[in-house]
């Protein structure tokens, strides 16, 4: 028996040594005799109708495989919430992008001039690209009214609080599209076969969202279809909903050919075509006391969902719990809404709908403080939750939190006042300026209200006829550590050293539905699961005489081997049990969103270059509080490669839209951070000891997202003095702003 | 009939793949990067964004490093390439491989072979590199998930412990 715990240390990630020699098999490092490549011809316009397609001169056409909505052999729609979202368009497209056609040739490098050949008349309609077009109905290009879905969250009493105010602060902030920028494209493999039914190899996060899918639209019983997952080089959300498609696509390229078909899309094509995090704009109005105190507010949240409802609803939803962040609101209404446009579709990315609502959250509490006269600090530290304090959707808070206590240790960690202090004196005297913005938030971990109920996870656990233990779950490995972690699981509860414990390939033919790979629910859900399944395979050797209460590693290896070769297979099942006391009403949207938060507060220090207007983040401090970190090391790569990505949300990663389309859609024009461009980032944890999931983890995943943007645009408008509302926040916004301000401003000619 | 010109403009290229003399029929404008990964099944070498921003296809060439979605197979004619799956001594990892595991220079994996051979490169170049001069040497590899500390980190060590063995 291994007596040291497992729990807290930072054992060799379980894939690790197959990445570091490149022998990882991703999907392109995967080929099938006679496979054929396929590739889609997507429409050129944001809206209107298909009138005629041609196949034009100079092509052996003869030689490729073609497919349209009219081979579909079930539902051409790509099953997901709303199944609104058809594979192939066949009669109308509704943005730029949208799968039309799909070809297949032996040869790759014959594909792309066969995609330019095929010519598709249209026949134009009127589109829309703002979520302001898209609110006056100035065309309806979804539903009745272009509104995919609304919340109402109501607490107390919202319309009695203005009289009472000291202080009304207003405020409207923006966020833009941002590119998941997963460094491996998406791809697929399919290969179909009349008696086992249809598999795909793939590059994905959720193998059985694609299972549903393909069952729709092949038509094909359960066990007919087969989902495996290859290693996934990045995900972040990006491979949540749109492998669907790329599967559906090889999967009906496959059944129409006969051989095995593979699906890479090159850069331009994934980033033009793909899901992005939803554009959002955020209003909010609240009243405050003359000391500060938030008496009570109005938050309209909206994001642009594109040109079908995908997951937006489930977006919106996480959006607009945050939407109020880690303080106390005695009164507050958030109206929350997803509407339509004719832009692909946007979707999951890392923080899924939070990063867009708390941006503006923790930006108007910088608002409010200059306009109650106190802090960004104390305003905060004024209007924190406390543990009996309920949110928004009155869950009340039973989570030991000390928001102030991890307010000042952030403080402390980032030097913020002598900081603050130091910047104050030299800013005027140089050709840059350097300003300090924290940023409060928290992140609720797994489904949200009754989502895990609905999901019903199922882990397994098996003992192998070696001795050994595998894990069986349909959550994925792409780099946040999913393998690791849960072996670390299985081998604590049976206290057996982490080298006895696998994880199998994610195959729907293999591992049961654990859930999707999202919502910084694996660690804390599933790993509980895991932990229990573990257990009921101690429980059944022992309960069979084979092993004694207390018992070595080498005991418990003989004993399972001595179980298999009686029993056979020795699986063990865990299923999730919604905890008796949670109480949520989707009705009414209030009740318990999140079994747990993680909380945080991060600090930003920044230089603006008043000659180039260039932001640079000098120093970064994320302190979070997620439960029992369980691998520090890993936990460590999550929060920074999150902060990164944040940078790159606030400062770097604009799309550029042109009539529903990316234009650039490359990367050399669309910009992720180089290792020059971040700070080193300053990683803290604080562990107040949770009850929730495997070993007192939370979520953790999504967490870092959060915080980076409004710390960081907090610090930029301090240090200028301008206020900044929107992301992302180029040198050319700054300029403008500047420009502007100047031009309004007195004769001083001083900056702020 | 695009097929058969194809065919024709194929060339015997000859070159060097991690100490293997290697001869390959290939396209001169082929991209090195296909021709690795296709005809070598060297698909340790990963495709990024096919325009040279990403590092995800670097390999070393004649001791250089370059992208080998932007080298034409002809330019290789004659050359020393140096891809993921030579770096390590058979079963013992390279240094740098060792340093990524331990301080999580990797995690999806997808930039790791590029990222190491650039850090092979740097380290060659510039034996004691300072943490800026690391992410300097870097910086024409993008990684999404890690946010590069980590594997600074692991660059760093490796240097360290190269200088004291």
């Amino acid at each position: 028996m291994s007596s040291d715990s497992i729990i807290g240390k930072s054992v060799p990630r379980q894939e690790g040594r197959d990445k570091v020699t490149g022998r990882s098999q991703y999907v392109d490092d995967m080929v099938l005799p006679n496979m054929l490549f396929g590739a889609t011809v997507r429409s050129r316009i944001p809206r209107g109708r298909i009138k005629r397609i041609t196949f034009g001169a100079g092509i052996a056409w003869d030689e490729f495989v073609i497919v349209s909505a009219k081979d579909i052999p079930g539902k051409n729609c790509i099953a997901l919430i709303g199944d609104d979202q058809p594979c192939l368009a066949s009669e109308c497209v509704n943005h730029p992008e949208e799968p039309i056609l799909l070809l297949a040739h032996p040869d790759r490098c014959l594909l792309p001039k066969a995609v330019e050949a095929v010519a598709i008349e249209y026949e134009p309609l009127p589109a829309i690209f703002t979520m302001e077009e898209s609110e006056r109905l100035s065309e309806i290009v979804w539903g009745a009214d272009n509104i995919f879905k609304t919340y109402l969250i109501e607490k107390g009493e919202v319309d009695d609080v203005w009289e009472k105010a000291a202080y009304m602060v207003e405020g409207e902030y923006t966020t833009g599209a941002q590119e998941q920028l997963y460094i491996e494209n998406n791809g697929m493999i399919a290969a179909f076969e009349a008696a086992q039914g249809i598999t795909v190899w793939g590059s994905l996060q959720c193998p059985y969202y694609i299972h549903k899918a393909l069952m729709a639209l092949c038509n094909l019983p359960a066990e007919k279809v087969r989902v495996v997952q290859m290693e996934t080089g990045g995900a972040f959300g990006g491979k949540e909903e749109y492998p669907s498609m790329i599967a559906a696509h090889a999967a009906l390229l496959a059944i129409k050919s006969g051989k095995p078909v593979k699906i890479i899309y090159d850069r331009m094509e994934d980033m033009a075509a793909t899901t992005k995090r939803h554009p959002s704009r955020t209003r909010h109005r609240t009243a405050l006391s003359k000391d500060g105190m938030i008496l009570g507010g109005e938050i309209d949240f909206t994001i642009d969902g594109g040109a079908y409802a995908t997951l937006s609803s489930v977006v919106l939803s996480r959006g607009a719990i945050h939407a109020g962040g880690p303080y106390y609101w005695p009164n507050i209404r958030i109206r929350a809404k997803a509407v339509a446009t004719n832009a692909p579709p946007h979707g999951a990315f890392r923080g899924f709908g939070a990063p867009q609502s708390l941006f503006a959250m923790e930006r108007h509490m910088d608002r409010i403080a200059q306009a109650v006269g106190l802090s960004p600090v104390e305003i905060r530290r004024r209007n924190f939750l406390h543990p009996g304090q309920s949110t928004t959707t009155e869950q009340v808070v039973r989570e030991p939190i000390d928001l102030p206590k991890l307010l000042d240790r952030a403080l402390e960690l980032s030097d913020y006042r002598s900081r603050k202090n130091r910047f104050a004196n030299e800013n005027n005297a140089s050709t840059s300026r350097k300003g300090i913005g924290i940023a409060a938030f928290l992140h609720g971990a797994g489904f949200t209200g009754s989502g895990e109920r609905y999901l019903s996870s199922v882990v397994g656990v098996e003992g192998c006829a070696d001795g050994t233990l595998r894990v069986l779950v349909s959550s994925t490995e792409f780099g946040q550590g999913t393998k690791t972690v849960l072996s670390q699981i299985a081998a604590q509860a049976l206290r057996l050293p982490y080298e006895k414990v696998s994880v199998a390939q994610a195959d729907t033919l293999e591992v049961p539905n654990s859930g999707p790979t999202v919502a910084s629910r694996t660690v804390m859900v599933v790993g509980k699961l895991v932990q229990s399944a573990a257990l009921g395979i101690k429980q059944t050797l022992i309960s069979s005489k084979l092993l004694k209460d207390d018992y070595t590693a080498g005991e418990f290896s003989v004993a399972c081997q001595e179980y298999v070769v009686t029993h056979g297979q020795f699986r063990s099942w865990s299923r999730y049990e919604p905890p008796a006391d949670v109480f949520w009403d989707d009705e009414k949207y209030r009740g318990e969103a999140y079994a747990a938060f993680a909380w945080a507060v991060y600090v930003a220090a920044v230089t603006v270059d008043l000659t180039t207007y260039s932001v640079a983040v000098d120093d970064f401090v994320a302190l979070q509080e997620v439960g029992k970190v369980l691998h520090p090391l890993l936990a460590r790569g999550q929060i920074i490669g999150g902060v990164a990505q944040g940078i790159g949300f606030s400062l770097y990663e604009k799309v550029v839209w042109q009539n529903g389309r990316m234009r650039n859609s490359q990367m050399t024009n669309y910009i992720i951070p180089a290792s020059t461009d971040l700070p080193p980032i300053r990683v803290f944890f604080e562990e107040l000891g949770n009850v929730h999931g495997a070993y007192g983890a939370k979520g953790i995943g999504e967490l870092p997202m959060d915080g980076p943007a409004p710390a960081i645009v907090n610090a930029v408008s301090e240090a200028l003095g301008v206020q900044f509302d929107s992301i992302p926040l180029l040198p050319e916004d700054i300029m403008e702003s500047l420009a502007s301000e100047e031009s309004t401003a007195d004769s001083s000619g001083k900056i702020g | 009939m695009t097929n058969k010109s194809k065919q024709r403009a194929k060339t015997e290229i000859s070159f060097i793949v991690n100490g293997e003399p290697k001869t390959v029929r290939a396209y001169t404008m082929e991209r090195l990067l296909d021709v690795l990964r296709q005809q070598l099944e060297l698909t340790g070498t990963k495709e990024g964004c096919g325009e040279g921003e990403c590092g995800s296809c670097s390999v070393l060439l004649d001791g250089m490093l370059v992208n080998s979605c932007l080298i034409p197979v002809l330019q290789a004619e004659g050359a020393n390439i140096v891809t993921i799956e030579g770096v390590a001594a058979g079963d013992t990892l390279h240094l740098l491989q060792q340093t990524f595991l331990e301080h999580g220079g990797a995690q999806c994996g997808i930039c790791t072979p590029g990222m190491i051979l650039a850090a092979t490169h740097l380290l060659n170049e510039k034996p004691a590199p300072t943490l800026e001069e690391i992410r300097e040497g870097l910086s024409g590899n993008l990684c999404r998930c890690t946010g590069y500390s980590q594997i600074v980190e692991a660059v760093a060590e490796a240097s360290r412990r190269k200088a004291i063995a």
